[in-house]
């Protein structure tokens, strides 16, 4: 027998990631993968810094996320990434501060904290993973759940209206809001290197199988069956009304970038007005210790 | 270290114990709030949102406390000292987050201004009723430090107290006021910054690559890192490694609980913190805290006009609770009388320490007024027949 040698192939995004924790805990055919190395290749793309950049996860297997990601890292508690988020970003306004969890985190137990950051504009960028489930805890009703999905806790199949993320989020008033699904990896990637250089809040929702406990326990088949959902559903209408892009179960998905305005962000709004009403007195906003 | 002069107030003011508090805050160089308002404690944000812009920080009104809970959290790891504050059902709110930061060892500050409870109770009215929620409120194993003001005076010098504590284990520290103590007026005299002595941030020396979050190296309180400075840590509320990794396994658990218990109670003898008076000879020991203990004080002073033998124990720090101290005394004075706004708190602590040694009786309290001293009077001549 002659030896192999192999010449190792490094993939490009592996320095961004805790390649000491690898095995991940995420099911074969989960999305979250997926949208983890288009967040990977967005930073390679946008030449972020990792050293001035936070990762803020909630709880969930997308709240897994921060752990994977090498960087300043933060698994919270279960819906408060995001003031967690707004304390680091204020405290340190130079870093970039990302925040990357699920649907069921940020917009339930966490929806009010979202919807008043988007108010506020603090500078964070959003990347939701919306698997229509609450995956970690085994499959139950979330507020994307859509009519007439069964979960573990809806065991004859969901009769509540699901949330319209990006109608929410826009209304709240953040500055950037768009929708991709893991089928979209070149769009989301570009998409990611677009939010990075927004300033204020921002969220993009990222359609992602989870064939474990949404797609096979509906009989939607498995991870391959939804790519294939997705590329055939999916409509891109860059700008499109939020208003319009609510979801329904295996029905037709918008995708594309809805919303992308300016407005000041919460520490440039500070900044104005408190020098506006102390002059010289006003000292800055730096905190640290 | 010494506290930056920026944010300390020098001079002989008249401060009620919630500005005072907030003044300790800026002395201690807290430049972070974040807080929900709640009468009676609002007050302290109040003047920490006008103070502020001028000495260099922020303060944010968030949306409720769990959400001002955790921003502090986050402006902790961003490099900030913070802190927030709240009354009874707040505190309630912050329960998950008084644990979070147990468990990620953030150091923080949390001050309740005690109104009368359960629930919406007596928004306005004093109560001591949160002391043993302050100490095991958040679920699972931990240690935290409770300190109990009872002047304007005693709020600037214990908050300053309390960060210092909260920087040096570590741990959230929890200034547990009341509503008396918060609104009541006095002479408070702010030192010069020199003279106020400010224990800095644990921060590592170590460089990015040769440091771990929670690597102790044989002490009990790890060094900390801050977010953006290279290190590219990871926090997490799970259970954890010395790297800051999930460990899912009881070895891990039982390794992390044990220190964060072990790092509050290997110094306990040092953070005792309490006032003695006249317990030399004493046969019968008042024990209290907070407003309490400045009624308790007139009626030990009735008593001994009374010949009775009475000693005065007032607790400044309530966690740990120094039972070492309460155990001696326990082994000559024949009773301790513990009135308390509650209904039986702190007493039950008194009632570990002395093991059976001495009588013990609770004057209770439901909330809502203090005591009348002639009733804390009434048990001591009871406790002295
Ligand atoms: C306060 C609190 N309540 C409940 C839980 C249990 N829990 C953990 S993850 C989760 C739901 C996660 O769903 P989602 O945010 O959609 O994330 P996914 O797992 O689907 O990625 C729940 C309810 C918790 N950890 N903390
Ligand atoms: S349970 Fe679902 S969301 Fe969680 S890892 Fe598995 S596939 Fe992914």
């Amino acid at each position: 027998m002659t030896a192999v040698v192999e010449t190792p192939v490094i993939n490009p995004v592996e320095p961004f990631l805790r390649m000491d924790r690898m095995p991940h805990i995420w099911c074969p055919g989960c999305g979250i993968g997926t949208t983890v190395n288009c967040f990977a290749r967005a930073l390679i793309e946008s030449k972020a810094d990792p050293e001035k950049l936070a990762v803020v996860s909630g709880i969930g297997c997308t709240g897994r996320v921060a752990g994977y990601l090498h960087v300043d890292s933060f698994h919270t508690t279960h819906g408060r990434a995001i003031p967690f988020a707004t304390g680091l970003k204020l405290a340190n306004p130079s870093l970039q501060v990302v925040v990357y969890s699920g649907d069921g985190d940020l917009f339930a137990i966490g929806g009010n904290h979202l919807i008043h950051a988007a108010r506020r504009n603090i500078d964070l960028k959003v990347i939701c993973v919306n698997n229509f489930i609450y995956a970690m805890t085994g499959g139950q009703t979330a507020p994307t759940t859509p009519e007439p999905a069964t979960t573990t806790t809806a065991p004859y199949g969901s009769y509540e209206p699901a949330f319209n993320l990006p109608y929410l989020t826009e209304s709240a008033g953040a500055t950037y809001v768009a929708r991709w699904t893991t089928y979209h990896v070149r769009q989301l990637t570009r998409s990611i290197v677009e939010m990075l250089q927004k300033k204020g809040f921002c969220l993009i929702e990222v359609l992602s199988p989870c064939p474990t406990l949404y797609q096979r326990r509906n009989r939607l088949g498995d991870a391959l069956e939804t790519m294939k959902y997705y590329k055939e559903r999916s409509k891109t209408r860059h700008g499109a009304p939020t208003s319009e892009v609510g979801l329904t179960m295996q029905g037709d998905i918008v995708v594309g970038k809805f919303v992308d305005r300016d407005r000041p962000d919460y520490l440039e709004s500070m900044r104005r007005r408190l020098a506006e009403q102390l002059g010289d007195k006003f000292a800055g906003v730096g905190v640290l210790a | 270290m010494q506290a930056n002069p920026k944010g300390v107030l020098t001079g002989t003011h008249f401060l009620d114990g919630d500005q005072a508090c907030c003044e300790g805050a800026l002395a201690a160089g807290a430049r972070f709030a974040a807080g929900y308002p709640i009468t009676p404690s609002t007050e302290i944000v109040e003047r920490f949102a006008w103070r502020i812009p001028t000495v260099g920080g922020m303060f944010i009104q968030m949306e409720d406390e769990l959400a001002a809970s955790i921003a502090i959290l986050g402006a902790v790891w961003g490099g900030a000292k913070a802190f927030t504050v709240t009354s009874g059902p707040g505190f309630s709110l912050m329960m998950e987050h008084i644990g979070y930061a147990a468990m990620t060892e953030t150091p923080c500050v949390f001050v309740d201004v005690q109104r009368g409870g359960p629930s919406t109770g007596l928004p306005t009215l004093p109560a001591q009723g949160d002391m043993m929620q302050a100490r095991w409120g958040s679920h699972g194993d931990y240690e935290i430090i409770a300190l109990c003001p009872n002047s304007p005076q005693e709020c600037f010098d214990v908050t300053i107290r309390a960060f210092n504590l909260a920087e040096e284990f570590r741990v959230p520290v929890m200034l547990m006021m009341d509503e008396c103590v918060g609104h009541m007026t006095e002479k408070v005299v702010i030192p010069r910054a020199e003279e106020i002595e400010i224990y800095p941030r644990r921060h590592t020396a170590r460089g990015p690559g040769e440091y771990w979050p929670y690597e102790t190296n044989g002490d009990l309180v790890p060094e900390m890192a801050h977010a953006g400075e290279g290190y590219r840590f990871h926090i997490t509320g799970l259970t954890h490694d010395e790297r800051g990794y999930p460990a899912m396994n009881a070895a891990a658990q039982d390794r992390l609980v044990r220190r964060l218990k072990n790092k509050i109670r290997a110094a306990a003898d040092r953070l005792a913190l309490y006032e003695e008076e006249a317990t030399e000879d004493a046969e019968v020991v008042v024990v209290s805290y907070g407003i309490t203990s400045r009624v308790a004080q007139r009626a030990v002073e009735m008593a001994r006009q009374r010949g009775i033998r009475v000693g005065k124990f007032r607790l400044v720090a309530a966690w740990p609770f120094p039972a070492a101290r309460l155990r001696e005394l326990a082994q000559r004075v024949k009773v301790f009388v513990v009135p308390e706004l509650n209904c039986g708190q702190m007493v039950l602590e008194v009632e570990r320490a002395a093991a059976g040694m001495a009588r013990i009786i609770p004057v209770t309290h439901a909330g809502g007024d203090v005591h009348r001293p002639e009733t804390i009077l009434e048990a001591i001549v009871e406790a002295a027949r």
